[in-house]
């Protein structure tokens, strides 16, 4: 049977629009320079990397000598983090973050920490959104570096950034403070303007520009050491060749997503409201992305009963693409996620999580097949429950 | 280096009449597992030796690494191949090949001349002497010890002489097609890819069984399986998977017999399966991973419970072994990293908490037959549904 794709897992990646991957072509055909070239093919990409700037810095509010290009969202996590401690070491020995970050935050720190230095983990409520007193309560004298995401990439939770930003500023103006945007750009207005966040980390592949790369906002005059050292590119602070193509996809994207934002944003929140309407109707199914306050691309829901992986696989079978909250690993203990154990799930619950997550491409039907698919699935699949 | 290996091949040099068959087969089977090396290659076979001969741009040791992985093979010896047969010619040749097979010359060694070809004018021994002393006159603090040498070097009068003194071990075993075919049973474990080496290994053609069960069991897993039997396929050679959805038949299971009997029962619709594939392909036997008193469904009991589902022989070459040496096995012939990929497979999605350790016939058979009349059905369906890939 001949079926269309239905890919709600846009929280994992996304697909380019035809504009950015025209864009990338060309600058892989045509404007193929090196930009640290002095002839006419350097200037020419040079060109393309400073439109790109010019596009991402308007996007966010900032100066464009904010924007430092890197290759993705890990790496502008693992260099804020490091960039920063080795600055500040010599102040103190303490950095915050909280228990729901990616990997790309938590790892990092967590070598930190077998290198000597102390991390606080916040903790979460039931939607995984921190409290900013724990954060109040955690400074202290010691205090360098703090890193708390924007929206949480499992639950699509918002947290209260520039709340705690300032909360920090007011305790210390000299700790620096760093957010992973990579879930928020694009589907929340963000703004550096009137913000006291000192570093953003985004990801391109997120907002329908290619993988491989991404930027790390720095504010001016917030000092951080290079990460990447070599040939001096982005003022010795991100060496490397730049990534041209890739850079002018991110650039095209960034405008283009950012263009219509609260109206791209309410479109994403409709699709999503939908979705969770239609689960809403259905037995024994548990919303884990809360009401207020969550990104509108995302919705993570649990089919008790129905284990995460099983289901992923029966949709994929109807060309319907969602992720699993938990990852099955074979018949051995079950891997739940660290953001759905922080977050104090039941283990029923976690095991039959499943995260779908929309972009703009998306649309009201597709969420109707989808409701239509998994109120056929679930009732079979709950007949064999594994025991 | 040198263009020619001699092979070494051990049970099979005691096949009597049947022996062609054999060399054949062991021609055949280096040929094919030379097929994706660079460099042109030929087999020759004379006077019970087989020689592998090397053209263009070849690499030794991918040759060499190709040539391990040939079941039959005892030995592979690289060889010095000259035309000029008088003893001193031979004496120089044998410098020679001392200069390139070994970086220092200090060691003892002894001449071994052996005359395929009778008509050669001089006796061995008297060889023997002609080219060790060639060898002392080229490397004085080289020493002759005909007991221990630390370099034996042979040198065979044929139609050619072929000189060789280093021994590369091979895999052993027989080569695959001269004993027949059989059916692999092959999940994404550990043990199954094991079994399929070691009865391949044993000159059987094999070709294999996955059972797939969508959505419970996922696309990558079914992948990783596909992978495992290319793995058995560098050794076991070309291999046909017969990947057969089992959802449906082991949904019917799980709703109609007590779940402590889940798996033992659908283990023996896999036999009844597998059995079904190996009579359509020409086996005569079944191969399954187990290992006595493993897990549930391989104490005793069970095996016997299993293995009355079917009237092939069932190899079972792991039945003694102990989990650390199948892993051992896994790690030497590269299968155990692709086997631990945490996919589920299908006999890990249904398991009861106390599976019967102790099953009886009579009432495994009675729970059988709750599973309706139209079981049959599902199960012909799933063998005509079965999607077959060759690796």
């Amino acid at each position: 049977m001949e079926q269309s794709e239905i890919y709600f897992d846009n929280s994992a990646t996304t697909c380019c629009t035809k504009q950015v991957a025209d864009l990338v072509m060309e600058c892989m055909l045509e404007d193929y320079g090196n930009p640290s070239s002095r002839h006419m093919k350097g200037v020419e990409a040079e060109k393309r990397v400073k439109t790109a700037r010019e596009q991402i810095a308007a996007a966010l509010h900032a100066s464009e000598k904010e924007i430092y290009y890197t290759s993705g969202g890990t790496e502008s996590d693992n260099w804020a983090i490091w960039g920063s401690v080795t600055a500040q070491h010599r102040r103190g020995n303490h950095l915050i973050t909280t228990s729901v970050e990616h990997p790309a935050i938590l790892e990092p720190m967590k070598e930190l920490e077998r290198q000597g230095y102390r991390v606080t983990y916040l903790p979460v409520d039931e939607y995984g959104r921190i409290r900013p007193e724990d954060l109040e309560k955690a400074l202290d004298d010691e205090t360098i570096f703090v890193s708390i995401m924007s929206v949480n990439n499992e639950l699509g939770t918002i947290q209260p950034v520039e709340e705690c930003a300032r909360l920090v500023k007011a305790f210390d103006e000299r700790i620096l403070f760093h957010t992973d945007a990579v879930q928020a750009f694009g589907k929340i207005p963000m703004s550096t303007r009137g913000s006291r966040v000192d570093m953003i980390s985004v990801s391109g592949h997120k907002i329908h520009a290619p993988k491989g790369i991404g930027f790390l906002y720095v504010r001016d005059g917030v000092r951080i050491n290079p990460f990447m050292r070599g040939g001096g590119q982005q003022k010795g602070m991100r060496s490397g060749t730049d990534n041209v193509p890739g850079i002018a996809g991110l650039g095209q994207a960034s405008a283009d997503i950012c263009r219509d934002i609260e109206k791209q944003g309410a479109y994403l929140a409709s699709l999503r409201d939908r979705l969770r309407d239609g689960l809403s109707s259905m037995e024994d199914v548990r919303i884990n992305t809360p009401t207020d306050g969550a990104a509108p691309h995302i919705l993570n829901a649990s089919f008790s009963g129905v284990r995460s992986e099983v289901l992923l696989h029966a949709l994929e079978d109807r060309g319907i693409y969602v992720s699993a909250g938990s990852a099955c690993l074979s018949n051995k203990k079950q891997a739940v996620s660290h953001v759905l154990r922080a977050v104090g799930m039941s283990a029923r619950h976690a095991e039959s999580a499943v995260r779908f997550s929309f972009g703009t491409m998306n649309t009201p039907e597709e969420v109707d097949i989808c409701l239509e698919a998994l109120g056929q699935i679930v009732p079979m699949l709950r007949r064999y429950t594994r025991h | 280096m040198f263009h020619t290996y001699l092979i070494k091949y051990g049970e099979i040099g005691v096949k009597g009449k049947n022996r062609y068959v054999f060399e054949d087969a062991l021609s055949g089977r280096i040929l094919e597992r030379l097929e994706n090396v660079s460099g042109e290659f030929s087999v020759s076979k004379e006077q019970g030796r087989i020689y592998v001969h090397c053209a263009g741009s070849f690499i030794h040791e991918e040759v060499v690494e190709a040539l391990q992985n040939v079941f039959g093979i005892v030995g592979i010896c690289p060889v010095m191949v000259c035309d000029e047969d008088d003893p001193d010619s031979i004496g120089k040749a044998v410098v020679e090949f001392l200069a390139q097979s070994y970086e220092t010359h200090d060691q003892s060694f002894k001449i071994i001349a052996r005359r395929a070809r009778k008509s050669y004018p001089m006796p061995s021994m008297e060889l023997n002497a002609i080219v060790g002393g060639a060898v002392l006159d080229a490397y004085p603090e080289m020493s002759v010890d005909v007991h221990e040498p630390q370099i034996p070097v042979h040198v065979e009068i044929r139609d050619q002489i072929y000189i060789y003194s280093k021994i590369i071990p091979g895999p052993g075993g027989m080569p695959v097609g001269t004993n027949g075919r059989a059916m692999l049973l092959l999940s994404g474990g550990i043990d199954s890819p094991v079994a399929g080496y070691m009865i391949a290994k044993r000159g059987v053609r094999i070709d294999a069984v996955y059972f797939h069960a969508p959505p419970y069991t996922s696309e990558r897993a079914k992948q990783k399986v596909i992978d495992l039997a290319k793995r058995v396929s560098d050794f076991a050679g070309k291999m046909r998977v017969h990947v057969v959805n089992f959802t449906d038949v082991q949904l019917r299971i799980y709703e109609r017999c007590p779940h402590d009997e889940l798996t033992i029962i659908m283990r023996r619709y896999m036999m009844k399966i597998a059995e079904h594939f190996a009579a359509r392909d020409g086996a005569l036997a079944l191969i399954t991973g187990e290992s006595l008193g493993q897990v549930a469904s391989q104490t005793i009991q069970s095996l016997a419970v299993t293995n009355a589902a079917c009237t092939m022989p069932v190899f079972r070459p792991l039945i003694g072994f102990d989990k650390q040496d199948i892993v051992d096995i896994s790690l030497k012939i590269g299968t155990y990293e692709t086997s631990i990929l945490p996919y589920e497979d299908c006999c890990t999605i249904f398991v009861a908490k106390h599976p019967v350790t102790k099953p009886l016939l009579h009432i495994i058979e009675r729970s059988e037959k709750k599973l309706g009349e139209d079981f049959d059905e599902l199960v012909k369906t799933a063998i005509e549904t079965a999607e077959t890939v060759e690796v």
